[in-house]
């Protein structure tokens, strides 16, 4: 069921993002001031908003896992971290490129560049201490205390870092200036582009907790036959 | 009142241990010198810049150094099931924590006090012109490094890769916290107006403090326990 589930999600994921692809090289025209490599907006920003949601998500996973001991919670929050990672990293990667043609450099230290880098170390940890820990209760009660720890410190990152340095450009979607910044056909894109990466992120969430069940079955089997 | 009082008797003790074996403080004092030392070397120590970034430096040198202190947090109970044996007492796990995070916090700050020394030594600085706001910041900023060093101390206590894993996982936590107590030290050292910006920062500081010492207290069952 699972896995028919996330076969039909990349299946419609794909569609999606073949109809957004033709839209934005085809359709759409080049941006004013920035020429075409504007487009990669629509990969940079929705790979970060699918990565905060996911980090969330994990958040409220590792609280029930904790409240109801049940260990699919834990395979779910651990496969969200690793997929929001990747998509994370798409975010930095993409926002280089488009710094290194716009601003002239890679990487510069403004408040959300930072915040994402931070993102990513936190969670890279949490990565290394689950492959750290072989006792799955273990594993899964401290990987779950490491990301509510991690959660809240993104929030404070974020904050303050906001107060500390600012280059990046300003919000430009609806939902944040009420409107009017952003063409109406961009914004289309924009969003349809997000569900599309949305739907890949669940596909992969869930091929990746099915991966992760299965090897919490074969450790248990192992352990049974050492103990035989 | 209860939990601070247990919290209070486990800081006591590890102090009375620290005190007898002075194993953390001499590691970590020499630790934090040798770093000053070496970082002479990176710039000119007699410039007036040294001043401006002097909050960096110093709060950089805390950090690595606070490492080999709450390393040994909790690591200094696993010989003889030490560990066991107090989660096995009437404490409650929050008091543990918490009081372990008091004995890093009091071992700490000498480390901190004497590496200060060291620095308007070495740098020709002066870093005693505003002595209440300093106090404040060193207090709220040790207090939060040695929380998280206590939290992430107990949670790798039993892992093999103890010693890899608690950095990797501490310095990306502790960064709003170094950012905040780097920009007001650099501003106190530099003999700056104190404006809003530094008080945001201070606020930013406690915060930090009061979320982590909230999470630690909710989650120290978690984290002890086995």
């Amino acid at each position: 069921m699972r896995e028919r589930l996330s076969i039909v999600l990349a299946a419609i994921a794909a569609l999606l993002l073949a109809n957004n692809l033709h839209a934005m090289f085809l359709t759409l025209p080049d941006e004013a001031m920035q020429g075409a490599i504007y487009r990669i907006l629509f990969f940079h920003a929705p790979a970060a908003m699918v990565g905060m949601i996911g980090y969330f998500v994990a958040l409220t996973l590792s609280i029930m896992y904790l409240s109801f001991g049940d260990f699919k919670y834990d395979s779910l929050a651990a496969s969200v971290i690793e997929v929001s990672l990747v998509f994370s990293l798409v975010n930095i990667v993409t926002g280089s490129i488009w710094a290194r043609i716009i601003w002239g450099i890679w990487w510069t230290w403004d408040y959300r560049l930072t915040s994402a880098l931070v993102c990513v170390l936190i969670f890279s940890g949490y990565i290394m201490l689950r492959r750290a820990i072989d006792e799955p209760t273990q594993r899964a009660r401290l990987s779950s205390a490491l990301c509510i720890f991690g959660c809240v410190d993104v929030v404070i990152v974020w904050k303050s870092i906001e107060w500390f340095r600012n280059q990046h450009p300003g919000p430009v979607l609806d939902f944040r200036t009420g409107g009017g910044r952003m063409d109406p056909a961009m914004s289309h894109v924009f969003y349809m582009n997000f569900l599309a990466l949305l739907l890949v992120a669940t596909a992969l969430v869930l091929i990746r907790t099915r991966q992760e069940s299965t090897a919490r079955e074969i450790d248990s089997l192992r352990r049974v036959a050492h103990a035989a | 009142m209860r939990v601070l009082r247990q919290a209070l008797s486990v800081a006591y003790k590890d102090l009375a241990i620290e005190l007898r074996t002075k194993e953390s403080l001499n590691a970590a004092g020499a630790f934090a010198i040798a770093i000053l030392l070496l970082l002479s070397f990176v710039f000119d120590p007699f410039s007036d810049v040294v001043r401006e970034m002097s909050g960096g430096l110093l709060w950089l040198v805390f950090a690595f150094s606070g490492a080999l202190i709450f390393n040994r947090g909790f690591s200094r109970e696993l010989p003889n099931e030490c560990l066991d044996a107090l989660l096995a007492s009437p404490l409650s796990p929050a008091s543990l924590l918490i009081g372990k995070a008091g004995g890093i916090f009091v071992t700490l700050l000498p480390v901190e006090l004497v590496s200060l020394f060291v620095f308007g030594i070495f740098y020709n600085v002066r870093w005693w012109l505003h002595p209440p706001e300093l106090a404040a910041i060193f207090v709220l900023a040790t207090w939060g490094i040695a929380i998280v060093g206590a939290v992430f101390g107990a949670l790798t206590v039993n892992l093999r890769l103890r010693e890899l894993m608690l950095p990797v996982i501490i310095y990306p936590l502790l960064i709003p916290l170094l950012i905040g107590a780097i920009e007001v030290t650099n501003t106190l050292i530099a003999n700056h107006p104190v404006t809003d910006y530094e008080w945001l920062w201070a606020r930013v500081l406690l915060v930090f403090d009061v979320v982590m010492t909230a999470l630690a207290s909710v989650l120290a069952e978690t984290i002890l326990v086995n």
